[in-house]
């Protein structure tokens, strides 16, 4: 089984008529993902890849029962973006969008509270139940059905993950980007709690990196809650202090973030953690 | 982006935060002239991107006008080391001279996002002056904290909160309290990351004052702040790192001798790490961006081989998508363009991989291709140590 996203999933693109929107539909497309429409302000009426445009989120979901929604909107208009499927009831919101200022996303963030939409990244890959459904920018081939769930900040660090596990064989439930920014709709702990929960993930692979403290709040609840094996990576292990390393959220500041601290808080939880990059593969296979 | 104290103290003043009376100087004269028109006492303040300026020297009081010439003079086109320049320091380029005030008690005000309540939150504390990374670890009691909203900013209750917790006296807790409000205001109007005001004084003649003043604006929101950006101090930052932003690379000078380009941040970082898994050490973080583009490659190369100090290439792409042939002929092309004599490791993933190892073999260039990221690793950091 997987989470977030499966068979049912029925996604519309906002942002749908742009380059990035555009070929990341086709992809998804390509790959078995139900790709319901888009949305396109003014644009209302027409079609685009041979599917309905829609003009509004609302006339989107009411037209094509969408329970998702992927956003390739540019930064300046994506968290507006974002509390339109929000308040269009989408359900699921995965906003691929990078450089969102983060106030914007604090906006964002008071606008969701104690609603019913799940937010996935902003500045993110996307999310994937191989085989089965894919939202988001990631190479669909490198995939490979099965029941390791993996999370990450990262975008190609995730995929280098995953090809290492499918080169073993060794195949995924769902794969998670959360994103590499500071204020992110979905973090660690929710989706260590959705794979703890789901019965067709056997083991979770987390990948972190400096900045935050994200990663040691979810091995506390690794600690307490979760008996599927758990096997974790830090990026930014030689990461200089007070340099944003590329991610808006990967930096090393206050007295918080280094990658020493969450590597011990993972290890105190018995969560497996890689010293390289390169023996995510291996250490996931020997713990299965 | 990074502002200078006496920018930081501008932004301030116009969100009426009370800022003591000074003036920027880039030379001797301007300093001379500066004082003369505050009058008295003054204070010589080096203006560099970087914390501990006190230690290294870089604050100094000058008695009247003359004294804050000679002052000058010395300070200007000096090296400033402070713990957070690092060995090479910086070379002071323009000074702040300000007017003495007669300190009572020194706090701290500070405004950071914080991750996780998806808010800014006021930090206030008693314990002003130090640095509050060291009051964070050995005294975190004594930091004071109130989230807020942005739209609804410090509210005045939060504000006399923290000003009656940090002890203000009641006579100066509305003339604190207010200022702690402006500071949001500020924080928020022009979307900083940072703003820090440290300390912030009670004078002995009962006003409130910021005497330090530090503000990182969030780069993703400067778009909608176009009159920040001739705040920008160039000279402050790494030639290198700024070249590269023209390019939209990510590009972080490091000490060590392998040259690294990735696609992403976080592989980039974790082959940062691998590097030193495998002995060697990094020479800098390179992100090129995910397309990873002909053009893009040859900037990304040009670039990273600016630093003296790489002896060796490591090239790690993800591609997926990406097509490895593609990548391939740029990789070459931009070797031969820049007639690079290092030895270049390429990892490469995606489609038509194996049409683009043998692109790289039988270009004639200095290439290694490498079979995963532990190889590439290992290949490379062997090559940089000949």
């Amino acid at each position: 089984m997987s989470v977030l996203v499966d068979e049912s999933t029925r996604l519309i693109v906002q942002g749908f008529t742009g380059k990035e929107g555009t070929f990341h539909a086709q992809q998804a497309i390509a790959y078995g993902t139900r790709v319901m429409g888009g949305v396109v302000p003014g644009r209302g009426g027409s079609t685009h890849l041979d599917l309905p445009v829609f003009d509004t989120v609302e006339q989107a979901v009411r037209d094509t029962g969408a329970n998702a929604s992927v956003i390739f909107v540019p930064p300046a208009f994506a968290a507006d973006a974002i509390m339109e499927a929000a308040a269009a009831g989408v359900p699921l919101v995965v906003a691929i969008t990078e450089g969102i200022p983060a106030l914007d996303m604090v906006r964002v963030w008071a606008y969701l509270k104690g609603g019913r939409t799940r937010l996935i990244g902003p500045n993110c890959p996307g999310v994937i139940s191989p085989g089965k459904c894919k939202i988001g920018i990631m190479p669909g081939h490198i995939h490979l059905q099965g029941h390791v769930g993996v999370v990450s900040r990262s975008g190609t660090l995730t995929y280098e993950a995953v090809g290492q596990l499918t080169g073993l064989g060794i195949g995924q439930s769902t794969c998670i980007g959360i994103g590499g920014d500071p204020i992110i709709g979905t973090t660690f702990l929710d989706a260590l709690r959705l794979f703890h929960e789901d019965p067709g993930t056997h083991a979770i692979v987390m990948i972190g990196e400096i900045g935050g403290d994200a990663e040691e709040t979810a091995a506390r609840y690794v600690k307490e809650h979760v008996r599927k094996p758990v096997i974790g990576f830090i990026a930014g292990q030689t990461a200089p202090p007070g340099r944003r390393m590329g991610h808006a959220g990967a930096i090393i500041s206050g007295g918080s973030g280094a990658a020493v601290d969450k590597i011990q808080a993972m290890e105190e939880a018995g969560i497996t953690v890689c010293s390289s990059p390169a023996e995510i593969g291996e250490k996931v296979k020997s713990r299965l | 982006m990074k502002i200078h104290e006496y920018q930081a103290k501008g932004i301030l003043g116009l969100y009426n935060v009370p800022v003591p009376r000074g003036e920027v100087a880039f030379s001797a004269d301007e300093a001379e002239t500066a004082a003369k028109n505050i009058g008295g006492s003054v204070v010589v303040k080096a203006q560099i991107h970087a914390g501990g300026r006190g230690k290294g020297g870089g604050v100094k009081i000058a008695d009247g006008a003359a004294e804050a010439a000679a002052i000058a003079r010395k300070m200007l086109g000096m090296k400033l080391v402070t713990h957070q320049t690092g060995p090479e320091g910086r070379i002071v380029q323009r000074l702040l001279i300000e007017e003495t005030l007669p300190i009572e008690r020194e706090l701290y005000l500070g405004i950071v996002l914080d991750r996780v309540q998806g808010r800014p939150v006021f930090m206030a504390s008693a314990a002003g002056g130090m640095e509050i990374e060291v009051v964070a670890a050995k005294t975190p009691e004594l930091i004071l904290k109130e989230a807020f909203d942005p739209g609804d900013g410090l509210l005045p209750f939060q504000a006399r909160k923290l000003a009656f917790g940090m002890g203000v006296p009641a006579a100066c807790v509305n003339a604190a309290a207010a200022a702690m409000m402006a500071l949001a205001k500020a924080y928020v109007a022009k979307d900083c990351s940072l703003a820090e005001i440290n300390p912030f004084i009670l004078t002995k003649d009962g006003k409130v004052c910021a005497l330090d003043a530090k503000i990182t604006f969030d780069d993703s929101a400067l778009y909608r702040h176009k009159e920040l950006l001739e705040l920008r101090d160039l000279n402050e930052e790494d030639p290198l790192e700024v070249e590269a932003s023209r390019f939209g690379i990510n590009y972080i000078k490091l000490d060590g001798a392998v040259g690294c380009m990735v696609n992403g941040a976080g592989l980039a970082m974790a082959t940062m790490d691998i590097i030193k898994y495998a002995g060697g050490s990094p020479a800098n973080f390179l992100d090129v961006g995910g397309g990873a583009s002909a053009d893009q490659v040859k900037n990304a190369f040009r670039i990273l081989l600016s630093d003296p100090h790489v002896k060796a290439v490591l090239i790690n792409i993800f591609g997926g998508i990406l097509r490895c042939d593609t990548l391939a002929t740029g990789v070459v092309a931009a070797a031969r363009d820049l007639q690079i004599a290092a030895p270049i490791v390429v990892r490469m993933e995606g489609t038509n991989v194996e049409l683009g190892r043998k692109i790289l073999q039988e270009s004639g260039f200095n290439f290694t291709v490498a079979d995963g990221m532990r190889d590439a690793a290992e290949k490379v950091v062997r090559l940089s140590a000949q």
